[in-house]
C-alpha cells in the first residue's frame, strides 16, 4: 500500500505521523501539499493533526474547502482509503466524507493525556490487528473533539456497526469520567459505509515506539502496511 | 498636526532629564517624535538592561561546547552529531497581569522566534509560571488566563510545551511571572545571526502587518504598576499562532538555502530595535521606507510604525539575487513580503515615511550611549539558622505528608499541563511529571535533550545569594537525575523596582551565588533575560532568578524517569541535617516563614551528582528524583504516586528530629532505587559519597516509621484535589 500526507496551513503532527508510517510501510509516505489537486498513486491518503489554516473558523471547515480535498473525496468515492487523525477527523466531517462533527470539549479546556479505546471492530484494513474489544492507549489532544450528530445518525452508526473506537476505561467500560471530551455515545472514531474511510479523534502515531511510552498505536498502521 | 517635543514628552516616554539631555547632544538638535520614540524604547530598561548589564558581565559564559553565548537572539551550544541546541527563557511579565490569555500566548510567540530566528526548529517549550495566593480571587482569573494563553498558542503552534513550574506566593498578587523557554535544534554549521552586511542589500520585512497594538510595551515593562494598570491593557499585542507557525515553516524553508544575511525577529520595540540591533552589529547603516510596510490599518504614523510590537513579524537582510526566490517562498506560504529598506554605509538610521525624514538617527551613539548604571545596593539582612531540635512538631509524619502534597505549591499540576500539547512532534520520551527533567529525543537519532526551569523564591528572599546557587544547582541535580549531561542554562531575572538599593542587592548577591554555582558545576551561562519593576503599588515581588538548564543524554534509552517501581531498595544520596528554615514544612505545617534557607556546598552538590549520572548511566539506579521542596517523604510520595507503588521506610537516623529528617530541605540530594542497597552503599562510599538506605519499594501504602501508615490513593487524592477544585472544572457534560 502507497501512503501519502496531507499538508494544509496549521497542520502540525505530519511529522509524527510520518514517523509512524515509515516504521510500518518501510518507506517515507509522500507529501500532499494543500493547493495540489490530485492523489494518483497513492492506496491511502491521511490527513494528519494540528489547526489547518488556524482553525479560525470551525475547526477544519476551511481545509474542506480547499483544492486538495476535491481529491481526496473523489479518492474516497472510488474506494481509495482515507485516514483522518484529530483536525484530520474534523477535516473529514466538514468536507461529508463522515457523518457528524466535532464540537469544543464538554469541558470547554483543551485536553492533552492519554486515552483508552475500545476496539469496536476488528475486521477493517484498520483494525484488524486488533482484537475485537480489546483497549488499546492513545494520545488526546485536542479541544475540539466531542463527537455528535443526531440521534438517527448515531442510531445508524450502531446499528450498521461504523463506530470504529470508544472511549473507555482500561478495562472496556463506557463510563461518563473516561468520556473527557462529552462525545455522544463515547465516539472516539467512526468509518464510513464501505469501511475504508475512518476517522479518530486520538493520536495512535504518537504511541508507536518503547520510548515514547508504548507501542499500543502501531497495530493499526501495520494492519494498513499488510494491506 | 506634529507633538512638540519636550523634556516633559521625554519623561512620559519614560526618560530622564539626564537621559534627555544625552539624546540633545547627540542629535545637536530636538529631536523628532519618531526620534524621541526610538530613543526611549531602545535606552528603556527592557531593551537596554541599563541597571543590570554590569552584574551580567559576570557570569560565566563560556564552555569549549558554547557556540555562542548572551548576546545573539539565543544561546547555542554544542550538543553533538554536528547539531546544537538554541534556547533561552524570557518573560512576559507585566502583559500577562494586565491581560492574561493574551500575555502568556504572546510570551511564547516571542520566546520561539528568538530560537528559530537563528535557524532552529523548536522542539519544546517550557514554562516557570508564579502566581499570587489563590485566595486572592484575582489569582484564580490569572491563573486560567495565562494557562489557557499557553496553550492556546503552543497547542496551534505545534512546539510540545514538556514541562516548568508553577508556585505561588502572597508577593506576586499583583505580578505575576510568566517566562517562558523554548528550545530548538539546528545544524551547527548553519546558525543565522542578526548582524546585517552588504551595502545595498536589501531589508526585508515578513510576516504579519503592523498594526497599533503594543505600541510603547517595552517602556511599560520598564515601570512599576499602580491601580490603574488596567488601562494599559491596549498596550498589550495579541498573539496569531497559525501565523507563526507558517513564519516557522516558510523561515527554515528559506534558511536552507543561502539567501539570508542576517535576520531578527521583532519582538520588543519592533521594528526600532531589530532594524538598530541588525544595523548596529553589522557596523553598517539602514535605510527604511515606511511606505513599503504591510500596514494592518490605514493612517499610522512613523511613529506608531516604528513602535508598533504587532507579533509574527521578521525582519531580514538578503542577498539581492536571492530576493524573487525567497519572495516564492514566503508567498507560498501566503506571508506578507515587502522590501522595506536597504543597508547603507552611513552608519545611521533613517526612516522615511510619505516623502518627509521622520527619523535619522547616529547607531553608534545610540547603541554606546546607552545609559548604564551602578546603581547603589544595600545586602540582605542574614536569617537566623534554625535548630530543628527547637521546631515541635504536632502534626506527625502522615498527617503532614497528606497535608503538604496538596498544598498548592507541592500539588499535582496535571490540571495545567493536561491542557499543554506534550507529544506534537512525537519526540516527547519524559512528559510532564514523569521525571525531573523533560526528555525530548532528537527525531532519527539515540540523542535527546533533558530540560528543566528551576528556582525557589523563598530561599532567594531569605538569602539572594544562597538562593541564586540554589537555583542553579537544583537545575543542575534536575537534569542529573534523569541521566543527563548538563551543559548550559538561561536565567530570567525577575526583580523588584532596581532604584530600591535593597532590591538591587538582591539581584547583585543573586549574581554572585550563579556565578559561584554556575563556575562549580561547569553550567556557563548563555542567554537570559532581565525583568525589573516587578512592584505593584510599591511591594516587590520575591527575587526571582528563574533558571532554564538543558542537558544532553548520548543514549536515550538510559534516562530514567521517578516513579518508583515495586521491589527495590530505596537509597538516598546526600547529607542530611534537617534543615527546616524555610522548608515547605515550616511555612504549611509551622506556620512560620522564617530561617536562613538550606546552604549548598557546591563541591559536594557536584560529587553527589556524578555519582548519580553514572550509576544511572549504568543501570545500577533505576529510578530517581531528586529532594527539594518538602524533603525527603515528599519526594518519595511523589515516586509513589507516580507509579502506585508504596514502599516501607525504616528509622531515621537517631541525633535528628523525625519531621527534620523526613521534611527537611537539604541540598544536594537525591532520593534512587537499586536493586542491592549493599552493592551500591558500597560504591557510594568508595566515591566519597553519603549513601543511606531508607527502605524497600512495594504495596499500596507508605509504611512510615512513626508506625503511621498512608495508601497511595489517598495520597493522590489529596495530591490531585487542589487545581480541579479550585478552578471548578469538575462539570463534565452527560453522555447523550
Amino acid at each position: 500500500m502507497k501512503a501519502g500526507i496531507v499538508i494544509f496551513p496549521g497542520i502540525n503532527r505530519e511529522r509524527d505521523m510520518a514517523i509512524a508510517l515509515e516504521a510500518s510501510f518501510g518507506t517515507a509516505p509522500r507529501v500532499i501539499w494543500h493547493k495540489d489537486t490530485n492523489v494518483a498513486g497513492l492506496d491511502l491518503v491521511v490527513i494528519p493533526g494540528g489547526f489547518s489554516f488556524g482553525d479560525y473558523l470551525r475547526c477544519g471547515a476551511m481545509a474542506a474547502h480547499s483544492p486538495i480535498m476535491r481529491a481526496v473525496k473523489a479518492h474516497a468515492e472510488r474506494g481509495g482509503y482515507v485516514l483522518g487523525v484529530c483536525n484530520g477527523f474534523q477535516i473529514l466531517t466538514e468536507t461529508g466524507l463522515l457523518p457528524g462533527a466535532l464540537l469544543r470539549n464538554a469541558s470547554l479546556r483543551f485536553l492533552s493525556m492519554d486515552c483508552h479505546l475500545r476496539v469496536e471492530r476488528a475486521d477493517t484494513v484498520f483494525t484488524n490487528q486488533y482484537q475485537p474489544g480489546q483497549t488499546f492507549r492513545a494520545v488526546m489532544a485536542h479541544g475540539d473533539g466531542n463527537y455528535f450528530a443526531d440521534k438517527d445518525t448515531l442510531d445508524r452508526l450502531e446499528g450498521e456497526r461504523l463506530i470504529a473506537f470508544r472511549y473507555t476505561t482500561k478495562a472496556g467500560e463506557v463510563t461518563p469520567e473516561v468520556n473527557l471530551n462529552g462525545s455522544a455515545r463515547s465516539i472516539a472514531g467512526i468509518f464510513s459505509p464501505n469501511l475504508r474511510v475512518l476517522g479518530l479523534m486520538p493520536h495512535p502515531e504518537d504511541l508507536v515506539d518503547p520510548l515514547m511510552g508504548g507501542t499500543d498505536g502501531k497495530p493499526l498502521f501495520d494492519a494498513l502496511a499488510a494491506a | 498636526m506634529r507633538t512638540a517635543v519636550t523634556e516633559d514628552l521625554a519623561r512620559s516616554f519614560g526618560l530622564s532629564g539626564e537621559e534627555y539631555n544625552r539624546v540633545l547632544a547627540i542629535m545637536g538638535r530636538t529631536p523628532t517624535l519618531t526620534e524621541l520614540g526610538i530613543f526611549s524604547v531602545m535606552w528603556s530598561e527592557h531593551c537596554s538592561y541599563k541597571s543590570s548589564r554590569v552584574w551580567l558581565k559576570q557570569l560565566p559564559t563560556k564552555a569549549p561546547w558554547v557556540i555562542h553565548g548572551p548576546g545573539e537572539n539565543a544561546g547555542v551550544v554544542d550538543i553533538g552529531d554536528g547539531l546544537a541546541a538554541i534556547f533561552k527563557m524570557e518573560s512576559h511579565n507585566h502583559p500577562s497581569f494586565i491581560e492574561p490569555y493574551q500575555g502568556a500566548a504572546t510570551g511564547v510567540g516571542g520566546i520561539l522566534r528568538d530560537v528559530f530566528t537563528m535557524g532552529a526548529r523548536p522542539i519544546a517549550t517550557l514554562n516557570a509560571l508564579r502566581f499570587g495566593r489563590p485566595e486572592n480571587p484575582r489569582t484564580k482569573r490569572v491563573v486560567d488566563g495565562v494557562v489557557r494563553g499557553i496553550g492556546g498558542y503552543g497547542n496551534c503552534v505545534g512546539v510540545p510545551t514538556v514541562g516548568g513550574e508553577v508556585n505561588f506566593h502572597a508577593s506576586y498578587d499583583g505580578n505575576p511571572l510568566v517566562n517562558a523557554m523554548t528550545v530548538g535544534i539546528a545544524r551547527k554549521d548553519r546558525i543565522f545571526l542578526s548582524a546585517a552586511a552588504g551595502i545595498g542589500n536589501p531589508v526585508v520585512y515578513v510576516g504579519s502587518k503592523t498594526g497599533r497594538d503594543g505600541i510603547h510595551g517595552a517602556t511599560m515593562a520598564s515601570t512599576e504598576f499602580s491601580a490603574d494598570s488596567e488601562d494599559k491593557r491596549p498596550t498589550v499585542q495579541v498573539g496569531d499562532p497559525f501565523t507563526e507557525k507558517l513564519l516557522i515553516e516558510a523561515c527554515l524553508e528559506l534558511m536552507a538555502t543561502d539567501a539570508i544575511v542576517g535576520i531578527q525577529d521583532m519582538g520588543a520595540a519592533g521594528l526600532t530595535s531589530s532594524a538598530v540591533e541588525m544595523a548596529g552589529k553589522g557596523g553598517v547603516g539602514i535605510e527604511l521606507d515606511l511606505d513599503q510596510v504591510p500596514a494592518r490599518e490605514t493612517g499610522m504614523t512613523a511613529y506608531e510604525f516604528m513602535l508598533s510590537e504587532s507579533q509574527e513579524r521578521m525582519l531580514m537582510v538578503l542577498r539581492p539575487d536571492r530576493e524573487q526566490m525567497a519572495r516564492d517562498i514566503f508567498h507560498k506560504w501566503d506571508l506578507d513580503f515587502a522590501i522595506v529598506g536597504r543597508i547603507t554605509d552611513t552608519g545611521r538610521i533613517t526612516v522615511r515615511h510619505r516623502g518627509t525624514v521622520e527619523a535619522d538617527i547616529p547607531l553608534a551613539p545610540l547603541n554606546d550611549q546607552a545609559p548604564l548604571y551602578t546603581r547603589p545596593t544595600v545586602d540582605t539582612p542574614k536569617q537566623e539558622k534554625l535548630n530543628p531540635a527547637r521546631i515541635e512538631d504536632r502534626y506527625g509524619l502522615a498527617r503532614a505528608l497528606e497535608k503538604l502534597v496538596g498544598c498548592p505549591d507541592l500539588c499535582s499540576r496535571a490540571w495545567v499541563w493536561d491542557q499543554y500539547d506534550s507529544t506534537v512532534g512525537g519526540q516527547t520520551v519524559k512528559r510532564p511529571g514523569a521525571a525531573d527533567a523533560a526528555v525530548v529525543k532528537l527525531e532519527g537519532l539515540t540523542r535527546a535533550l533533558a530540560l528543566t526551569t528551576d528556582c525557589t523564591p523563598r530561599y532567594c528572599m531569605a538569602d539572594p545569594e544562597m538562593g541564586g546557587a540554589q537555583a542553579v544547582a537544583e537545575a543542575w541535580r534536575n537534569l542529573t537525575a534523569v541521566g543527563a549531561r548538563p551543559l548550559a542554562i538561561t536565567d530570567n531575572m525577575n526583580f523588584g523596582n532596581p532604584e530600591k538599593p535593597e532590591i538591587m542587592g538582591q539581584f547583585a548577591a543573586a549574581i554572585r551565588g550563579m556565578v559561584a554555582a554556575c563556575e562549580t558545576l561547569d553550567f556557563p551561562v548563555v542567554s537570559g533575560n532581565v525583568s525589573l519593576y516587578n512592584e505593584t503599588e510599591g511591594r516587590g515581588i520575591l527575587p526571582t532568578p528563574a533558571i532554564g538548564g538543558l542537558g544532553v543524554l548520548d543514549d536515550v534509552a538510559l534516562a530514567v524517569g521517578l516513579a518508583l517501581p515495586p521491589w527495590l531498595d530505596i537509597m538516598l544520596i546526600g547529607n542530611t541535617v534537617g534543615w527546616l528554615g524555610q522548608s515547605l514544612w515550616l511555612r504549611e505545617i509551622g506556620g512560620r516563614e522564617d530561617g536562613a534557607p538550606p546552604p549548598v556546598d557546591l563541591a559536594v552538590e557536584r560529587a553527589n551528582g556524578d555519582f548519580v549520572r553514572t550509576h544511572i548511566l549504568n543501570r545500577t539506579i533505576r529510578a530517581c528524583h531528586d529532594v527539594s521542596d518538602g524533603g525527603i517523604l515528599v519526594a518519595l510520595a511523589e515516586m509513589a504516586m507516580a507509579s502506585g507503588v508504596g514502599a516501607r521506610l525504616m528509622t531515621h537516623p537517631p541525633g535528628i528530629p523525625g519531621h527534620a529528617f523526613w521534611f527537611g530541605e537539604d541540598q544536594g540530594r537525591y532520593l534512587v532505587a537499586v536493586a542491592d542497597y549493599a552493592t551500591f552503599a558500597r560504591a557510594a562510599e568508595s566515591a566519597g559519597v553519603p549513601a543511606m538506605r531508607l527502605g524497600t519499594s512495594g504495596g499500596q501504602n507508605l509504611t512510615l516509621p512513626d508506625g503511621g501508615s498512608i495508601s497511595i490513593a489517598a495520597l493522590r487524592n489529596a495530591h490531585g484535589r487542589f487545581f480541579p477544585s479550585w478552578m471548578d472544572n469538575s462539570t463534565q457534560k452527560e453522555t447523550p
